[in-house]
C-alpha cells in the first residue's frame, strides 16, 4: 500500500453533547480521487475544518505525510500543502480574479510581505496566477472584480486559489454547490483530472457526480466513518443503502 | 470592464502597468500643491496645517482604508511624535530632521507594541481598544506634566533652521515647504507600498481576512507590519506639527484629533490614497471659512458636511469624483 498523503488518527469532537467526530480514522493514499459523502449533520465540514486547522479537534491527531499537524495553525498546513475550498465563496469581492490569485501565488513564494517593489516586477508569479486562471477558463474575465463574475465562475475563483498554493492535498467542500448540473459536471473532470501527484477529497450530494469521478468513497453518518471502499463496494453495501433510504439513520446515529 | 476582457492579447503583466502608472490627474494634484506659493501666499501657515493633516489621514488609510483596520485612537501615535519632537526640541537639540527621525522610532516601537493587540481583534472591539489606547494615553501625558507641561502643553520648544540655514518664517514659506515636501516623500513610499504584493495582501485583508489563512497568509505578521508603518507615519506628522507651531497640546493625542482624521478620511474617501488628501484640504479648508462665520458652531456644519457626503457619496468626495469621470468617459 502506498504512504497515506493525508491521515486521521481517532478523531474526536463534540459541541456540548452532541458528537461531530467520534475516532475517525482516514488513511488517504497518494493521487486518489475520495469522495466524501453522508446526510446532513454527518460532520463532512467539520472534519474538513479539522483536518485544516479552522477547528480544534477535543482529541486525536492529524499527520500530513509523515508530519503530525495536528497543532499547527491553518496558514502553516496551508504552506505544507494542505488546501481547501469553501462550500459558500470566500472570495475577495474587490480584488480582481487575478489579484486574488497572485495574491495567493505571492504568499506560497513568501514575497508577499514585499512592499519595496511593485507588483508588476513580479512578472512571473503574474503569469502563474494567469495560467491557473486559464486552464479553468477564466482567462478571459481575469481583471473583472471578483464579485462582478458569475457565481460559477466564481466557485472556479475558489478553485484556482487552491491551487495557487501548490497544494499535495486538497479538500473540497462542495465545490460544485449552486452550480448547474452540466457546468459541474466540467468542474469535477477538470478537478479530477488535476495532475496525480495531488491527492482530492470532496463533498458531493450528487450521486452521479460522486460515482463518475470519485475513485474511492467514505461514507459518514453521525459524526463516524460508516464504510469506505470503491464506488462499487460502496453502490452494494446495504448499510448505505440503508442510510440513504433513510431506515438506519436513527440507528446509526445512537 | 468591457472591452479589455475581450482585447486578449495584452500580456495581464502589460495590464497592471498601465493600471499602475502616474495618471494626469495626479500629476495634476501635485503641481496643483504649489499653488498656495503663489496664488495664497497669506494663508501658507493654514497650507502646511492642511499638509500636516494629510500626512495623517494618510497614515490612517494605510490602516483602515486599505487594510480594514478601523480606529479611534489614530491620535495616540501622532502625539507620541509630536510629543518626542517637541521634548527633544526643548532639551536644546532643535534640528528639525533628527526631530522627525525620533519621532518616527519612537511612535514606531510604540505601533509595534500595540500592534500586538491590534493584530487579533475586529470590528466593534477594535474600535474600543484603539478608543482605549488613545484615552490612556491622554490621561497619562495629562497627569505627568513634568514631562509633558500637562494640560498648559509643551512651552519652550525652537525649531533650528532646516539644513542649519532655511529658517522657519512667521508667513509659512518654510514650514509649507517642508511639510509638503515630507507628505510628498511619504505619499510616494506609501503608493509604492499599496502597489506592492504587501499592499495586496492588505486589501485581501481588508476584503476577506479570515480567507487569507486558507491561501496560507499569516494576517496577523501583515496586520503587525502595516499598523508599525502607519504608526510611524503618524508620529512624523506630529513632530512635523510641533516643529512648525513651536507647541504640543495634550490636543494632539486627543480624541478629538482621532474623531477628526477619521472624518477626514471618510469625506475623501477610504482605500484611495488621494481621498485622504482630499478630505483634508476639504476639511480644513471648510474649518477655517465656517469658523471665521460662527467660531462656536462650526461642528455643526462639518457634521451636515459628513451626513451629506456619506449619503450622497458611500464612497466619499473622490470616490464620487472618479464615479463622474468614468460617466463622461463613457465606461459603464
Amino acid at each position: 500500500m502506498s504512504e497515506s498523503a493525508l491521515a486521521a488518527r481517532g478523531l474526536n469532537k463534540s459541541f456540548g453533547s452532541l458528537v461531530v467526530a467520534a475516532d475517525i480514522e482516514l488513511n488517504l493514499p497518494q493521487g486518489v480521487r475520495y469522495a466524501l459523502i453522508g446526510p446532513n449533520g454527518a460532520g463532512k465540514t467539520t472534519l474538513i475544518n479539522m483536518m485544516t486547522g479552522m477547528l480544534r479537534p477535543d482529541g486525536g491527531r492529524i499527520l500530513l505525510g509523515d508530519e503530525d499537524i495536528t497543532a499547527l495553525a491553518p496558514e502553516q498546513r496551508v504552506r505544507l500543502g494542505l488546501v481547501r475550498t469553501f462550500q459558500i465563496n470566500a472570495l475577495f469581492p474587490h480584488l480582481t480574479a487575478l489579484e486574488s490569485v497572485t495574491l495567493a501565488v505571492c504568499e506560497r513564494r513568501k514575497v508577499a510581505s514585499n512592499w519595496w517593489r511593485q507588483i508588476t516586477a513580479y512578472s512571473s508569479e503574474i503569469d502563474e496566477a494567469y495560467d491557473i486562471l486559464a486552464t479553468l477558463t477564466l482567462g478571459p474575465v481575469c481583471h473583472r472584480l471578483t464579485r462582478e463574475l458569475a457565481y460559477g465562475q466564481q466557485r472556479l475563483l475558489e478553485i484556482a486559489l487552491a491551487l495557487a498554493a501548490r497544494p499535495k492535498v486538497l479538500l473540497l467542500d462542495e465545490p460544485a454547490a449552486g452550480v448547474p448540473r452540466e457546468e459541474s459536471r466540467e468542474l469535477f473532470a477538470a478537478i479530477t483530472g488535476l495532475s496525480r501527484d495531488i491527492t482530492v477529497l470532496f463533498i458531493e450530494h450528487d450521486m452521479d457526480l460522486v460515482f463518475r469521478f470519485a475513485s474511492r468513497i467514505i461514507v459518514m453518518v453521525g459524526g463516524r466513518v460508516l464504510v469506505e471502499g470503491t464506488p462499487a463496494e460502496i453502490a452494494a453495501d446495504p448499510r448505505v443503502r440503508a442510510v440513504y433510504l433513510g431506515k438506519a439513520r436513527h440507528e446509526a446515529v445512537s | 470592464m468591457s472591452s479589455e476582457a475581450s482585447a486578449a492579447p495584452v500580456r495581464p503583466v502589460q495590464y497592471l502597468q498601465a493600471q499602475l502608472r502616474w495618471q494626469w490627474s495626479e500629476i495634476a494634484f501635485w503641481l496643483a500643491t504649489l499653488l498656495p506659493f503663489v496664488l495664497a501666499p497669506s494663508y501658507l501657515v493654514l497650507a502646511s496645517q492642511i499638509s500636516i493633516t494629510a500626512l495623517f489621514v494618510l497614515s490612517l488609510d494605510l490602516i483602515l482604508g486599505f487594510s480594514g483596520i478601523v480606529s479611534l485612537g489614530h491620535a495616540a501615535y501622532f502625539g507620541i511624535g509630536a510629543y518626542t519632537a517637541g521634548l527633544i526640541s526643548k532639551s536644546g537639540w532643535g534640528e528639525p530632521l533628527t526631530g522627525l527621525l525620533a519621532a518616527a522610532v519612537v511612535a514606531g516601537l510604540f505601533g509595534y507594541a500595540t500592534s500586538f493587540i491590534i493584530a487579533r481583534f475586529r470590528h466593534l472591539a477594535l474600535i474600543m481598544i484603539t478608543l482605549g489606547i488613545g484615552l490612556v494615553l491622554q490621561e497619562a501625558a495629562n497627569s505627568a506634566g513634568w514631562l509633558t507641561g500637562g494640560f498648559d502643553g509643551l512651552q519652550g520648544i525652537h525649531t533650528w533652521p532646516l539644513f542649519g540655514k532655511i529658517r522657519f518664517d512667521l508667513y509659512g514659506y518654510t514650514a509649507y515647504s517642508y511639510a509638503l515636501a515630507g507628505l510628498f516623500l511619504i505619499f510616494l513610499i506609501a503608493r509604492r507600498l499599496i502597489h506592492s504584493p504587501f499592499g495586496l495582501a492588505l486589501r485581501g485583508i481588508r476584503e476577506n481576512g479570515l480567507r487569507m489563512p486558507a491561501i496560507g497568509a499569516s494576517t496577523h505578521t501583515h496586520i503587525r507590519t502595516i499598523y508599525t508603518i502607519a504608526a510611524i507615519i503618524a508620529g512624523i506628522a506630529g513632530a512635523m506639527l510641533a516643529e512648525t507651531t513651536e507647541t504640543v497640546s495634550l490636543e494632539a493625542l486627543g480624541f478629538q484629533r482621532s474623531a477628526d482624521v477619521l472624518v477626514m478620511l471618510i469625506l475623501g474617501g477610504t482605500g484611495r490614497l488621494y481621498g485622504g488628501l482630499i478630505g483634508a484640504v476639504v476639511y480644513m479648508v471648510a474649518r477655517d471659512q465656517f469658523s471665521g462665520l460662527n467660531p462656536q458652531y462650526w461642528y455643526f456644519w462639518i457634521g451636515l458636511l459628513l451626513i451629506a457626503v456619506v449619503m450622497l457619496l458611500p464612497n466619499g468626495i473622490l470616490g464620487g469624483l472618479s464615479h463622474f469621470a468614468r460617466r463622461i468617459r463613457g465606461a459603464p
